[in-house]
């Protein structure tokens, strides 16, 4: 199946069926062989086991950050390309985004507190990643304000296309200002800070997070291509009646 | 006892992922369900789509059951 062949809903349909049931079972055992290794993972000199925090912690940070890069891809495809499932994409991969953020947020308080002594401070990164996540709820409320599919489409990557400027600002914020959150560590010139035996757990856990966002992009997606169908159908249903 | 409250942190950390992935699974799945009924009852009604197949599986599933 070429990848154009997915454009049409009833071919991706047919794709996710069968992609989705073996896709989580390896999703399911990434995590397994993922959090086997965070907690075999040595303690960091500094944080002691705090540290086994990070695997959650930053995983869900660039999948929060993915799940918008997402969206805006898929928002050049509805306003540009008029792509069949673009606005589809874009809808499913709204409340997975948003849900990997507030994991980012949780998770990230959780560990500030014994590190920093504080659960919440307004400093650039934390600020930049809440408002990522107001974004999101921001975005999902839009969907379901307009009932219309195909306009509510538009609106959402309008706002998309916008919010994107976040993106960069939570990546570099910790360059740019001075913030109480540490700079980057894995991501940098130079390379990592991260000593190999925390930094290939923290890989293996964040190809665990990777699969499972993929697969439930994938069943999101699915949900909401019949969601349209029978929209279709009970419109069908009402014109009958009347 | 500053051990202990860091393992809580990690604890609850751990217990925090298990709920927001855990909600988000079962949030798709319930999706899944409730769609495919909906489709399965109004194509029983003889509702179709006329460019997707007359009967989807759900429909075929559930005239099984009424036979």
């Amino acid at each position: 199946m070429a990848l154009t062949d997915l454009a049409n809903p009833a071919r991706f349909l047919k794709f996710a069926n069968s992609t989705i049931p073996w896709l989580s079972g390896v999703a399911v055992l990434a995590f397994a062989f993922g959090v086997d290794q965070a907690m075999i993972a040595p303690d960091d000199y500094q944080q002691g086991a705090t540290v086994k925090i990070m695997f959650l912690h930053v995983p869900s940070a660039w999948l929060g950050m993915l799940g918008w890069g997402v969206m805006t891809v898929a928002a050049f495809g509805t306003l540009v390309w008029r792509h069949p499932l673009a606005d589809v994409a874009a809808k499913a991969a709204a409340p997975i985004g948003a849900a990997f953020t507030l994991l980012c947020l949780v998770t990230g308080s959780l560990w500030g507190r014994p590190e920093w002594g504080t659960y919440w401070v307004w400093d650039a990164r934390l600020t930049s990643e809440l408002v990522l996540l107001l974004l999101y709820l921001g975005v999902i409320a839009l969907w379901r304000t307009v009932d219309d599919p195909s306009r509510a489409a538009r609106a959402a990557a309008i706002l998309t296309l916008v919010g994107a400027i976040d993106l960069p600002i939570i990546k570099f914020s910790v360059d740019w200002w001075n913030t109480l959150h540490q700079g980057a560590s894995v991501f940098r010139l130079g390379g990592s800070t991260i000593d190999p035996t925390i930094l290939i757990p923290l890989f293996i856990m964040a190809g665990a997070f990777t699969l499972l966002f993929a697969t439930l992009l994938l069943a999101a997606m699915r949900n909401e291509i019949l969601r349209r169908r029978v929209r279709t159908l009970y419109l069908l249903q009402a014109s009958a009646a009347s | 006892m500053e051990t202990t409250a860091h393992l809580n942190f990690i604890a609850a950390s751990y217990a925090a992922a298990v709920i927001i992935i855990g909600a988000l699974v079962a949030w798709i799945s319930l999706d899944y369900r409730a769609q495919r009924r909906a489709l399965a009852d109004l194509e029983l009604q003889g509702f179709t789509r006329g460019s997707g197949p007359a009967r989807t599986e759900a429909v075929k599933e559930a005239a099984k059951e009424q036979a």
